[in-house]
């Protein structure tokens, strides 16, 4: 039935257009808006190199012609990493600008309250980057959609792993809020579940930014594990890695470790980058597919720096957008959640699909081991893990997911 | 046994770089009155010089030692700089005017460090020679550690040296005590203040460059030291360096012991103290306020306001042209939805719930002579009053709108018995701690209220979700209460309230009971914040930790200052000025904070009575009386 009514709007869309043709040349002055919200002054290591990956996304769709004729533009804003402005810009957005869709944001509260927003206002959303599971499944709705892999299917990418090793007592370290507690929540139950045998024998929790890396890592020596769970990331993590370096904490002990392969929290390590944690990343100089090896040639050239997770993050949004309103073949909010549901984009990681039961992008990422090569950290033994195989089974998701609309 | 020793070790460094940051505030503060919040700033800075400077001179032990010094040398420099261009223009602006200067220069680093430095975070070097660890009783420890465990006693030795050994430093000690009597004695105390200052610079400089062989240089280092490091001067007593080194100690020591507890069970509730890193050193503040209202090591002191020679003036009846001012705004403020469209309105209609909330801190701050720190509680009690009473009893809009001000009202009472024994900065840093305390809750407590993931889904009912039905509904409440406040200004308790803040001594021989006028005060203004906060929620349908974290206390605090603390209208006109610049900067330019932070210091040039203060004198000249 559905599919249906999308192929009734879909072909209503080009019988307009053909009948339509002095509309299409008024449509084609004017561009296609679309509001952009994020943490830019909050997160600057992280939403600068995104704003660049978006920044040649649009470039590339408005050199190419645009979409259905006309040419996107960009209206962004910076929220200051607060929700309640983040909602306040979305009304700015949406009621001044007129946009036709919200995308953007980094936080996992900004992201639900601008989705919260999208919700009561029936907007579309592109939640980038917020990695929280509450986006796409507690309080997932039908107007959101969300293109980063989640905090479970990362965490999920991590335990497969971590169930191979012989490890039977694992150690947690990770940021006190609603990401990191999710992280070790799943990475106990889905290692759990495929090894019984092993225990958790000790929980540390600092708070975001102020960890006490000395006295925290002690806490863990202290335990004695074999196998360490880390999901500290940014400032955390290097002082995490220094005192663990200095106190001798990674000797002997297999470390997992949370998006530590990325190069906005690989790359302030150093040369003191601990060799032979298992991590989830972004070898950003070593893929090279032709796809990869375009976009970042592209980047370089236009920024001249490299391209970091933030920047993909950027540009498949942007591309993502751009396919579901040429699917869609309108900027109707209506429309182009239908068109949004099974949406298959061809990002640089490979395709990716925008799942119609949850909203979840199946886009990827790498897990390997970290290396120091040049006086640098690297990633080795990398493969790419495909978002669609870290997803819990179907049933399960429904039940995860109140608002089946 | 050889843990507990390497967790003391441990806990003793951090108190170290805890020591040097809050040595430096402390020491501005006993001798200017000046809360520095742009200390942060200059810790900051002093971990980007530092990291430029090692980086770039050649490596060894003299490029290191050599570039810590230089950028502890530069980031005084930079501190003389802002005195003399910033802060000494404004001494004798009313106390605490000079925090919102101060809080200018933060937004004004925070953006040139951002441009000059890069986003992204930098790693220090390591010392040379002190990279490896010792064996202590079979645990590892790094050397660099060790080296800082002597660095804050060697720092607290010669500062102890330098004001009781040499004449400058009895100076200082005699302008703490009585800045007159210094300057009458003929001593020039402007040389004296910006050589305090720098003093105090350098080692927030040196407390910087200190850590760069421990923490990567970020653009977080400003705002995360600020509060622990006001928490160490107010713990260890204002002005009492010894203090703060003890207060430094106690702090770190804490954290350090306390990730290693075990998890224990208090009325049903499970308490894992590893999780609640940030709290114990608010709760530590708050007892030691409670049990010593001058910190560990403090002494009253003299009230910093007798060298201004300013009385506070008198409260009068609004003249006749001010009244139709103000009728004229309310008019527009009444018509604005005519012409301001969707967006306006919700623009409008923030700012609005924002003139309650600055009202209600006006309220304590201005006639009650009590400056909050941590106003936010309220606001953000009322915010989750409300999202909880429809959360989890699914309670309307219009109960939920009640339950809101009667949340904040109840932390009210209960903080406020404890805040009103206090004066000063002392009470502003307690009431920060109220603050803080909540704020752990909203964010610890997630089965109840969400965690940081906050509470989704508390949008207006049906009859008020149209903007125009919310702006006005909004409108109504919050000059009800601002109105409401003013009425109560001019009544029997307004004026108990403002003989107890001019002279608790006299107030309480005339038979007034000030502590306890002053917690009534407290729990109004608590009442009306929670209002604000209620409106605020369903303005935004959802609820955050963020609505009682510092920056909105803070916000509340700039926009009493920016409008005048002694002025009736003073944060009306402040929170129309401060959230209408930050809403047009912000969709301006990527460099909102940068222009923000300039346009607040010169605000405070042009106007050290606050906007609507200095209308008033500009008023009251133009008729030949005096203010």
């Amino acid at each position: 039935m559905k599919i249906r009514r999308r192929d009734f709007i879909a072909g209503a869309a080009a019988t307009a257009a053909l009948a339509g043709a002095p509309a299409i040349v008024r449509a084609q002055s004017a561009t296609i808006k679309i509001g952009e919200i994020n943490s830019y002054t909050t997160i600057p290591a992280f939403t600068l190199p995104y704003r660049n990956g978006w920044q040649l996304a649009v470039e590339e769709i408005n050199a190419a012609g645009g979409v259905l004729g006309r040419k996107l533009e960009v209206i962004s804003r910076d929220d200051a990493g607060k929700p309640e402005d983040a909602v306040r810009l979305a009304g700015e957005l949406v009621n001044n600008e007129k946009v036709v869709l919200l995308a953007g944001t980094f936080l996992s509260h900004v992201g639900l309250a601008v989705s919260d927003y999208a919700r009561q206002n029936k907007v579309y959303f592109m939640a980038a980057e917020p990695l929280s599971d509450a986006v796409t499944w507690a309080q997932g709705h039908k107007y959101c959609f969300r293109l980063r892999p989640s905090t479970y299917m990362q965490a999920a990418m991590l335990a497969e792993e971590a169930a191979k090793l012989p490890v039977k007592r694992w150690a947690t370290v990770s940021p006190n809020y609603e990401y990191g507690q999710s992280a070790v929540k799943w990475f106990k139950e889905l290692v759990q579940k495929k090894r019984p045998d092993v225990q958790f024998v000790a929980e540390q929790w600092p708070a975001l930014g102020r960890i006490d890396a000395g006295a925290t890592v002690q806490a863990i020596a202290q335990a004695n594990p074999e196998g360490i769970f880390n999901v500290t990331f940014g400032p955390d993590l290097t002082n995490f890695v220094r005192q663990g370096n200095t106190r001798g904490l990674f000797e002997g002990r297999v470390v997992v470790s949370m998006l530590t392969g990325e190069p906005e929290y690989l790359d302030p390590l150093g040369d003191e980058t601990p060799e032979g944690w298992i991590v989830t990343g972004y070898p950003w100089d070593q893929i090279d597919t032709p796809v990869h090896k375009a976009f970042r040639e592209a980047y370089q050239k236009k920024f001249n720096d490299y391209p970091r997770v933030g920047s993909v993050v950027g540009y498949e949004t942007f591309k993502s957008i751009a396919a579901a309103i040429k699917k869609a073949g309108s900027t109707d909010t209506e429309a182009l959640i239908a068109a949004s549901r099974g949406l298959v984009v061809d990002g640089v990681f490979g395709p990716y699909t925008f799942r119609a039961i949850d909203h979840q992008a199946t886009l990827g990422a790498y897990v390997g081991k970290t290396a120091l090569k040049n006086g640098r950290g690297v990633m080795v033994d990398w493969r790419y893990a495909d978002g669609k195989d870290y997803l819990p089974p179907d049933d399960v998701v429904r039940q995860m997911r109140p608002d089946t609309t | 046994m050889d843990f507990v020793v390497a967790q003391f070790l441990t806990g003793l460094a951090s108190a170290s770089s805890l020591f040097l940051v809050a040595s430096g505030l402390s020491i501005i503060f006993g001798v200017s009155r000046i809360v520095n919040f742009a200390h942060g700033s200059f810790y900051m800075l002093g971990a980007y010089l530092g990291w430029t400077f090692v980086t770039n001179l050649p490596y060894g032990h003299l490029g290191f030692w050599g570039g810590v010094l230089a950028a502890t040398v530069a980031v005084g420099l930079i501190g003389v700089a802002i005195e003399i261009v910033l802060l000494r223009r404004i001494y004798a602006a009313p106390e605490l005017f000079q925090l919102l200067a101060t809080f200018g220069v933060v937004l004004v680093v925070q953006d040139l460090t951002l441009a000059i430095w890069g986003p992204q975070d930098l790693l220090g070097p390591r010392a040379p020679g002190l990279r490896g660890a010792v064996e202590i009783l079979g645990q590892r420890f790094p050397r660099y550690e060790l080296l800082l465990i002597v660095v804050g006693p060697v720092v607290l030795g010669l500062l102890w040296l330098l004001f009781h050994r040499t004449r400058w430093g009895t100076l200082v000690r005699a302008a703490t005590q009585d800045r007159e009597m210094v300057g009458a004695l003929g001593v020039d105390q402007k040389l004296l203040f910006t050589s305090v200052f720098f003093l105090g610079a350098c080692l927030a400089g040196l407390g910087g460059a200190l850590q760069l062989p421990r923490e990567p240089v970020t653009l977080a280092m400003d705002l995360s030291i600020i509060a622990d490091a006001f928490v160490v001067v107010v713990v260890g007593g204002m002005g009492s360096i010894a203090g703060a080194y003890l207060a430094a100690l106690l702090i770190a020591e804490l954290q350090a012991f306390m990730l290693v507890a075990p998890p224990f069970t208090v009325l049903g509730i499970e308490i894992v103290l590893s999780k609640m890193t940030l709290i114990p050193s608010f709760i530590v503040m708050a007892v030691v306020l409670i049990v010593r209202p001058y910190g560990l090591l403090g002494r009253p002191m003299a009230h910093a306001r007798a060298v201004t020679g300013m009385i506070e003036p008198v409260v009068r009846p609004a003249p006749r042209e001010l009244k139709l001012v103000g009728l004229a705004t309310l008019a527009v403020l009444l018509l604005a939805p005519l012409a301001a469209g969707d967006y306006g309105l919700i623009v409008l209609t923030e700012i609005v719930i924002f003139v309650l909330f600055a009202a209600s801190l006006h309220f304590i701050m201005g006639p009650g002579g009590m400056v909050s720190f941590g106003h936010a509680a309220y606001f953000g009690l009322g915010a989750y009053g409300a999202a909880l009473a429809v959360k989890h009893f699914a309670a309307p809009m219009s109960v939920a709108l009640i339950l809101a001000p009667l949340a904040a009202g109840l932390g009210g009472v209960l903080f406020g018995w404890f805040v009103v024994r206090l004066s000063g900065v002392y009470l502003a840093m307690l009431t920060l701690a109220f603050a803080q305390i909540v704020w752990s809750i909203a964010f610890q407590w997630v089965e109840v209220t969400g965690g940081d993931n906050g509470i989704l889904g508390v949008w207006p009912a049906e009859w008020a979700s149209n903007a125009y039905a919310f702006y006005y509904l909004a409108l109504v409440l919050c000059v009800a209460g601002a109105l409401l406040l003013r009425r109560i200004i001019y009544a029997p308790l307004g004026y108990a309230l403002r003989a107890g803040r001019d002279s608790p001594l006299r107030a309480e021989a005339i038979g007034i009971p000030v502590a306890r006028i002053q917690w009534a005060a407290f729990t109004c203004a608590a009442l009306f914040a929670g209002l604000a906060g209620g409106l605020f929620a369903f303005s935004k349908g959802s609820v955050f930790p963020t609505y009682v974290s510092i920056p909105r206390s803070v916000d509340a605090l700039m926009m009493v200052l920016l409008g005048g603390v002694q002025t009736i209208s003073g944060p009306i006109v402040g929170a129309i000025v401060y959230a209408g610049l930050h809403e047009q900067l912000s969709r301006l330019t990527d460099y909102w904070r940068l222009i923000l932070g300039l346009a607040i210091i010169v605000l405070v040039l042009a106007f050290p009575q606050g906007i609507a203060g200095a209308a008033q004198r500009w008023w009251y000249r133009g008729k030949g009386e005096v203010a």
